[in-house]
C-alpha cells in the first residue's frame, strides 16, 4: 500500500513536467520565464534569514561573537555547517554539471574533495582546536614570530577567498539570470548586498544558522531529486547508466575515466590539490574555532565527511539521470540544438540553456515540475549566499584579525576597534567579490573551485602541518616555505591552459586556447616547493628568533596534545 | 602555558603513552586514506581500463562505479574509527592526566 502511495505522489510531481513542456517548446529560452513559486521561495528564505540574521545581531557584540560564534556551536552543527560549506554551489552546480558532460570524471573530482576530510581529522583537527583562536594563523603563528606569519597567512587566505568567490559568484549569476530572467550584473550585485548583510550584522552566528539550515535543505531537495530520478529508471543504477550511454554523445565512454585527466601528472597533482587544499582553506579551517572542545572538533568533521560523501553520491545519480531525462526535454534547450522539435544528440551538452553549470536545475524542473523548480532554484540560490558569506568572514577575519589587529597595531587593539575593522573588511571584500563576479562570467565554475584548492594545498596546508608537527621549523622557514607556495601555486596557474590561453586568449600551434606549461594543477610542483622551503630556510636558520621558535615547540606541543590551555568559549 | 606545568605534564607517564598511541594512530589512518585514494588514482592514471570494465559481462555499469563508492564510504568509515578511539580512550587518558596535575 504505501509503495503505492509513493508511486502516486511521485507521479504527482512528473506529471505537471510532461503537461508543461507542450507550449513552452516554441521558440528560443535563454532566460526562463518569471517562475513565481521560485521568487516567493527565495523570498521566504531571505525574510527567515534576514530574521535569523537579526537574532544574531543581538548576540553579536565581542570579537568571539563575530569570529567564531562565541564557540557555542555543537559537534553537529557544526558538521552540517561544514557539510554546507563544502556543498557549494560550484559542487552541486558544477559536479552535476561536469558528470553529465564527462560522465565517470565527475565522480574522480567530487572524491578527491572527500578525501581530504579523513586526512584533515586525523593531523590537524583537534590539533586546530587546541591551538587556535579565531583564524588559522593562530595555530601557524603560535610559536612564530607573528608580523611575518600573519602576514603569509592573510595574503595566501585572501587570495584563496578570491578564487573560491569568484566560482561561487559567477554561479550565482548565471543561476538568477536563468531563474529571475535579470541581468548577470544584477544578480551578482544581489548577492553581494545580502552577504555582506549576514556578515556585518550577524557575524558568525548569522553565517553558521544560515550554513545549517540551507545543509538541510540542499540535502532533502537531492535526496528527492535523486530518488525521482532514479524513480523514472525503476530505481536500477544498472537501466540508468544504460540508457545515459545509449543518449550520450560520447557514448559508452562516460562509464569511466575519461579526459578530465590526461596523464599521470596531471591525476596525481590535482589529487594533491584537492586532497589537501581542504586542509588549508581559510573558511573551513575558521569552523573548528566555533566548537567548545576538540571532542566536538572531531565530531563536527566525522559527520560532514558523512553529509558530504551522500551529497556527491547524489549529486553523481542526479548528472547520470540528466543525461536521459534533459534529452526529452527540448523547453531546456536553445532552438539550435534541435532538429524536427527534438534534442540534436551531437548538442546534447553544448546546446543546454544556461551551459551545464544549469543540469542540476532543469533536471529539478523535469521530475518536479514548477513547484520544486522553484524549490531547488531558491535553494542553489541560499547555497550561494551561505558559502560566499563564509568565504567573507574568513577574508574579513584575515585581514581584520591577522592584517590589522596583529600586524598594523602589533596587537594593541582593542575589540571595538577590531570588530569595526572586520566590518569594513566585510564591505571591501563584497564590493571585489561583486566586480570579480562580473569579469569571471565566463569560466568555469568547478575549475576555478579547483584553482582555490591548489593554492590553500601549496600556501597553508604545509605550514599548518609544519608548524603542528615540526619541531625545528622557525619563523623565516614558514615565511619563505608559506610564500614560496603561494607565489609557485599562483605563477604556475597563471601560466596554465585555464588562464594563459582561456582568459588571457593566447593560442597554441593548433590554434586553440594554450598554456606555457602542461600543468593544469600546480600542486604537484607547488606543494613540495613550499615543504622544500619550509625545510631548508629552518635548519639554515641560526639567528635569535630561531631559538626562541625551537624552544617553544614544546609547549605548543603539550597544549596541542592535551588541550590544556586551549580558548574555551568567551564573551559570555 | 607556564614551563613549570609544561614539564609536569611532559613527565607524566600517561602523556607519554598518549602522544605515542594517537601519533602511531593518526599516521596509519592517513597512510591507509593515502593509499586508497592515491592508489585510484594511479589506477585512473596508468590503466583507467580496468575501471572502465563492466562489473559482469552484459551490464553497463563498470568495475569504477562500486569503487568510486567505496572509496567515498571508506572516507567515512575511517574517520568513524577515529572518533570513536579518540573521544574515548584519548580522552580518557588526557582526563587522567588533568586530573593529576589538580
Amino acid at each position: 500500500m504505501r509503495k503505492f502511495s509513493t508511486l502516486g505522489l511521485l507521479a504527482a510531481l512528473v506529471l505537471p513536467a510532461y503537461l508543461l513542456a507542450g507550449p513552452a517548446v516554441s521558440g528560443a529560452v535563454e532566460k526562463q520565464a518569471i517562475n513565481v513559486t521560485a521568487i516567493v521561495m527565495f523570498v521566504v528564505f531571505v525574510l527567515l534569514t534576514l530574521g535569523i540574521t537579526y537574532w544574531a545581531s543581538l548576540r553579536t557584540r565581542t570579537a568571539s561573537d563575530f569570529y567564531t560564534a562565541g564557540g557555542g556551536i555543537t559537534g553537529f552543527q557544526n558538521g552540517l555547517a561544514i557539510a554546507g560549506d563544502y556543498m557549494s554551489a560550484a559542487s552541486f552546480l558544477g559536479i552535476s554539471g561536469l558528470v553529465f558532460a564527462s560522465g565517470y570524471d565527475g565522480l574522480i573530482y567530487s572524491i578527491g574533495f572527500l578525501v581530504g576530510w579523513p586526512v584533515i581529522m586525523f593531523l590537524i583537527a583537534e590539533q586546530i582546536r587546541n591551538l587556535g583562536k579565531f583564524t588559522f594563523a593562530d595555530v601557524t603563528s603560535y610559536r612564530f614570530g607573528q608580523t611575518q606569519i600573519r602576514t603569509v597567512a592573510a595574503i595566501s587566505s585572501l587570495v584563496v577567498v578570491a578564487f573560491y568567490l569568484i566560482a561561487q559568484m559567477v554561479g550565482a549569476g548565471k543561476l538568477i539570470q536563468l531563474l529571475f530572467g535579470l541581468e548577470y550584473w544584477m544578480a551578482v550585485v544581489i548577492v553581494g548586498v545580502l552577504m555582506m548583510i549576514y556578515v556585518i550584522f550577524g557575524g558568525m552566528t548569522a553565517t553558521t544558522w544560515v550554513q545549517i539550515i540551507k545543509a538541510v535543505l540542499l540535502l532533502s531537495g537531492a535526496t528527492f531529486m535523486a530518488g525521482a530520478a532514479l524513480y523514472s529508471f525503476g530505481f536500477s543504477p544498472e537501466e540508468m547508466f544504460r540508457q545515459a550511454v545509449a543518449t550520450s554523445p560520447k557514448g559508452a565512454s562516460i562509464m569511466g575515466p575519461g579526459t578530465l585527466v590526461k596523464d599521470p601528472i596531471n591525476a596525481i597533482s590535482l589529487g594533491l590539490a584537492l586532497m589537501f587544499g581542504t586542509a588549508g582553506l581559510p573558511h573551513i579551517l575558521m569552523r573548528f574555532f566555533t566548537v567548545p572542545s576538540a571532542k566536538e572538533a572531531r565530531k563536527s568533521v566525522f559527520y560532514a565527511t558523512g553529509f558530504i560523501g551522500y551529497f556527491y553520491i547524489l549529486t553523481f545519480i542526479i548528472g547520470f539521470a540528466a543525461i536521459v531525462l534533459l534529452s526529452q526535454h527540448p523547453e531546456f534547450y536553445k532552438t539550435d540544438a534541435l532538429v524536427n522539435g527534438a534534442v540534436d544528440k551531437a548538442k546534447l551538452v553544448t546546446g543546454l540553456n544556461g551551459g551545464t553549470n544549469m543540469v542540476a536545475i532543469h533536471l529539478a524542473h523535469a521530475v518536479g515540475g514548477n513547484l520544486f523548480l522553484g524549490f531547488i532554484s531558491a535553494v542553489a540560490f541560499a547555497t550561494i549566499l551561505a558559502v560566499v558569506s563564509g568565504l567573507t568572514l574568513a577574508g574579513a577575519s584575515a585581514i581584520s584579525h591577522d592584517l590589522y589587529a596583529s600586524v598594523i597595531a602589533k596587537g594593541r587593539v582593542n575589540e571595538t576597534t577590531e570588530l569595526r575593522v572586520s566590518k569594513g573588511a566585510t564591505l571591501v571584500l563584497g564590493v571585489v567579490a561583486i566586480i570579480l563576479g562580473i569579469a569571471f562570467e565566463s569560466q568555469n565554475v568547478a575549475f576555478m573551485v579547483g584553482l582555490a584548492f591548489a593554492i590553500a594545498a601549496s600556501a597553508n596546508f604545509p605550514v599548518l602541518v609544519a608548524s603542528i608537527f615540526w619541531s625545528k621549523m622557525t619563523t623565516r622557514g614558514a615565511m619563505v616555505g608559506g610564500f614560496a607556495g603561494l607565489i609557485s601555486a599562483v605563477v604556475l596557474t597563471v601560466l596554465s591552459k585555464a588562464v594563459w590561453g582561456d582568459v588571457l586568449g593566447h593560442l597554441g600551434a593548433d590554434g586553440k586556447p594554450a598554456g606555457l606549461i602542461a600543468l593544469d594543477n600546480p600542486a604537484i610542483i607547488s606543494i613540495p616547493v613550499s615543504f622544500i622551503c619550509i625545510w631548508l630556510f629552518s635548519i639554515l636558520d641560526n639567528s635569535k628568533r630561531a631559538q626562541i621558535d625551537r624552544g617553544a615547540y614544546e609547549a605548543q606541543k603539550v597544549r596541542c596534545e592535551t588541550g590544556i590551555g586551549a580558548e574555551v568559549a568567551s564573551g559570555h | 602555558m607556564h614551563q613549570d606545568s609544561v614539564d609536569a605534564i611532559k613527565g607524566h607517564p600517561l602523556y607519554a603513552e598518549l602522544v605515542a598511541k594517537r601519533k602511531r594512530f593518526a599516521w596509519t589512518l592517513t597512510i591507509v586514506m593515502l593509499a586508497i585514494y592515491y592508489g585510484f588514482i594511479l589506477v585512473i592514471a596508468f590503466a583507467k581500463q580496468i575501471l572502465a570494465a563492466p562489473l559482469a559481462a552484459g551490464m553497463t555499469t563498470t568495475v569504477g562505479i562500486p569503487v568510486g563508492v567505496l572509496i567515498i564510504l571508506s572516507a567515512f568509515v575511517l574517520t568513524g574509527i577515529y572518533v570513536f578511539r579518540a573521544n574515548g580512550e584519548f580522552d580518557r587518558l588526557t582526563r587522567a592526566i588533568k586530573e593529576d596535575l589538580q
